[in-house]
């Protein structure tokens, strides 16, 4: 057991490396140079001023240095929580612009993701079952993961924002509150949450529901299934051992669409113009903030990497035979 | 009389029309004894097996009765048959290694089980059955992957055996098991009668030399119909139906262990079961077949408990 996690937080370990240098490479080796892009917005007429200004900048960003030390500094100041300045937001820190727009994406993607999760099983378990509710649960499960994020979002906030009214469609909350822990601003912000919210609760949910029915389906006529029924056992017993059994596959199923997830959240987030990450990484394009958007990654990143974490050690302890084999063979 | 069944046919639906896997066979089962099924591949002994507990979604009763200690079996009822599944009639099924949950530990799948047919386990005496099959009590704590095959196997012939049924059916239990193991289950089956927790058995296999090992009496049967049915030695020893004499004729000594030959030595192949010839089944592999096989060969009782399905027979 302990050795099993040991491996799994070295594989983890090497990836978070990974991730982190290519992370570095990217906006470096990227066209554009943001410093002139900073110095041109700045408008300075004389050339020995903008001349002082790049080197001023160069300097703040260290891109003065030799690319290796360039690379160990970001290392040494990433492990300080130090991800640099935007240049977007100049001069605030990557790392505070991040931390504001976390909560948003963290408020959307949590719920979206686990419900979506919760129910999509829970309807797909159900649909294994009765007749009426897979005719439904199937063309409109296959209809929901086929569709884009992206439309998903346009159709809802048309629908529901634009047309109805019942939801605004921009923003994570209105321009005229103050963001803060009074009951105004959380009504608010919970108005605003609800469209982004439920385009990816429900593309992610069809994706869940027919894989847990075509699961179920399955396991009920497995050989052990088949045993109980010979042995008399009510459904019930049966259903309750084919939906534990089932559910295995859908948590691994998670870990492996996360990332699918992640990309599905910045995208909604960009159309919803929500404050989230999603959000900043569109404005650091925009503006060639590398800085912000590297952290914004890395942020990602280490999320994904955490989340995953978290999933190995629920499927450890739900299902036994990770166990068994962690223990070689016999216990 | 424990079991008897008469005239039973079941039939599974395809698209292409109905398989007739049983198509009207019939004997009984006395009270204690252990009747051998032997025949080749596809003649229908799992569906015989499964008629008698539990018809799966394809299977049609399409006729025939099954009456056990007196009361005729709800065969097409699946909740009617509750009531004698698992007390009355159990089944040590052909996919054994898979018939466990693979996530329970199998205590407690067994504890499971037992509660929700209203049953409390005795857990001295189920020790002592794991202990008759010659496993130790921690299987209790394992899951099934941590089990051997042969250790799956005999673990579910205590599950299914644990409510004393009067009819156990063990389908091909010993087929993927080693020579020793082969052994050491029929001794266990054979234990499991002669203490009185399984009254009859109907011991399913294609292997006519270890069938011979530990059945009373043996039946043989050919394309979803009986063939002969007699006492071991009888038929062992005086086979009359034209098949039995090639399976036994293709044994070097009876009783002699011989992988896998005995029943594919004969040639050609049965027909198919979607739509079977008329007349005897056997004709076209029959070295004595002749105009009057084109039909059926009633089954005839030839000696006291021998009977045979064929118009050479007599
Ligand atoms: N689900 C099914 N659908 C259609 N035909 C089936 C089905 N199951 C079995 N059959 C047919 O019924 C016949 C009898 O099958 P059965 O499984 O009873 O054979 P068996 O004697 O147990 O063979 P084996 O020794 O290989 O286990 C075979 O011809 C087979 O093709
Ligand atoms: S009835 Fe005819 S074909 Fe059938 S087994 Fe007897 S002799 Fe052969
Ligand atoms: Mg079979």
């Amino acid at each position: 057991m302990r050795r099993y996690f040991a491996r799994k937080l070295l594989i983890y370990a090497l990836t978070f490396v990974a991730a982190v240098t290519v992370n570095w490479m990217i906006p470096r080796f990227m066209p554009g140079d943001p410093v002139a892009a900073m110095v041109a917005r700045a408008r300075v007429s004389q050339p020995e001023a903008a001349e002082a200004m790049r080197s001023y900048y160069n300097n703040l960003f260290g891109f003065d240095e030799p690319l290796w030390q360039q690379y160990l500094h970001f290392w040494g100041a990433l492990l300080q929580g130090d991800f640099g300045i935007s240049i977007f937001v100049f001069p605030t820190p990557v790392g505070d612009v991040l931390l504001d727009a976390l909560p948003y994406t963290l408020g959307l993607m949590i719920p979206s993701v686990l419900l979506s999760w919760f129910v999509g099983n829970w309807i797909g378990a159900l649909s294994a079952r009765r007749k009426v509710l897979d005719n439904t649960v199937l063309p409109v499960g296959y209809l929901l993961t086929a569709m884009p994020y992206m439309w998903i979002a346009v159709i809802l906030a048309w629908a529901f924002g634009a047309n109805a009214g019942w939801f605004p469609i921009s923003g994570g909350y209105s321009l005229d509150i103050t963001p803060g822990w009074s009951t105004a601003f959380v009504l608010d912000a919970l108005h605003h949450w609800v469209l982004p919210f439920l385009s990816l609760f429900l593309v992610a949910l069809g994706g869940w529901a027919i894989g847990m029915r075509n699961m179920i389906i399955y396991e009920l006529e497995s050989d052990y299934s088949s045993y109980l029924a010979a042995l008399g056992a009510p459904q019930r017993l049966i259903r309750r051992y084919a939906f534990r059994n089932a559910v295995l596959p859908q948590v691994t199923g998670l870990a492996l669409q996360l990332g699918v997830l992640v990309a599905g959240a910045l995208v909604t987030e960009i159309v919803f113009a929500y404050p989230g990450l999603g959000s900043l990484i569109l404005a650091s394009i925009q503006n060639q903030d590398f800085f912000l958007l590297q952290g914004a990654f890395l942020f990602i990143v280490i999320g994904v990497l955490i989340a995953n974490f978290l999933i190995d050690i629920v499927y450890v302890v739900v299902d036994p035979r990770t166990r068994t084999g962690m223990a070689g063979g016999t216990s | 009389m424990t079991l008897t069944v008469n005239d039973l046919r079941v039939h599974y639906r395809t698209l292409r029309g109905e398989v007739r896997a049983l198509d009207g066979v019939g004997f009984d089962l006395a009270d204690g004894e252990i009747l051998g099924l032997a025949g080749e591949s596809g003649c229908g002994k799992t569906t015989l097996g499964k008629s008698l507990i539990r018809l799966d979604g394809r299977m049609r009763h399409a006729g025939g009765t099954v009456t056990l200690d007196g009361d005729e079996l709800p065969l097409s009822d699946d909740r009617a048959m509750n009531a004698y599944r698992f007390h009355k009639i159990s089944l040590v099924p052909q996919y054994s290694m898979s018939a466990l949950n693979p996530t329970r530990r199998i205590g407690r799948m067994i504890r499971e089980l037992l509660a929700s047919r209203g049953v409390s386990v005795d857990t001295g005496e189920l020790h002592r059955r794991l202990a008759l099959v010659g496993l130790d009590p921690d299987v209790l704590e394992r899951y099934p992957i941590e089990l051997s095959g042969g250790m799956k196997q005999r673990a579910v012939m205590v599950i299914s055996t644990l409510l004393d049924p009067s009819v156990l059916i063990a389908d091909e239990v010993t087929s993927a098991l080693d020579v020793s193991n082969q052994q050491a289950v029929v001794g266990a089956l054979r234990g499991l009668r002669d203490k009185g927790l399984v009254t009859s058995m109907i011991f399913v296999t294609h292997d006519l030399g270890l069938t011979s090992h530990i059945a009373d009496s043996i039946m043989v049967m050919y394309a979803g119909k009986l063939a002969e049915k007699a006492p071991t030695k009888v038929l062992t020893t005086e086979p009359r139906h034209p098949y039995t004499k090639m399976l036994i004729g293709s044994l070097p000594q009876v009783g002699a262990r011989y992988k896998d030959k005995p029943l594919s030595g004969i040639e050609g192949s049965p027909p198919s079961l979607l739509n079977p010839p008329a007349g005897c089944r056997f004709r076209d592999r029959c070295p004595l077949a002749d105009s009057r096989c084109a039909e059926e060969p009633p089954v005839v009782e030839v000696a006291p408990r021998h009977s045979v399905a064929c118009w050479k027979a007599a």
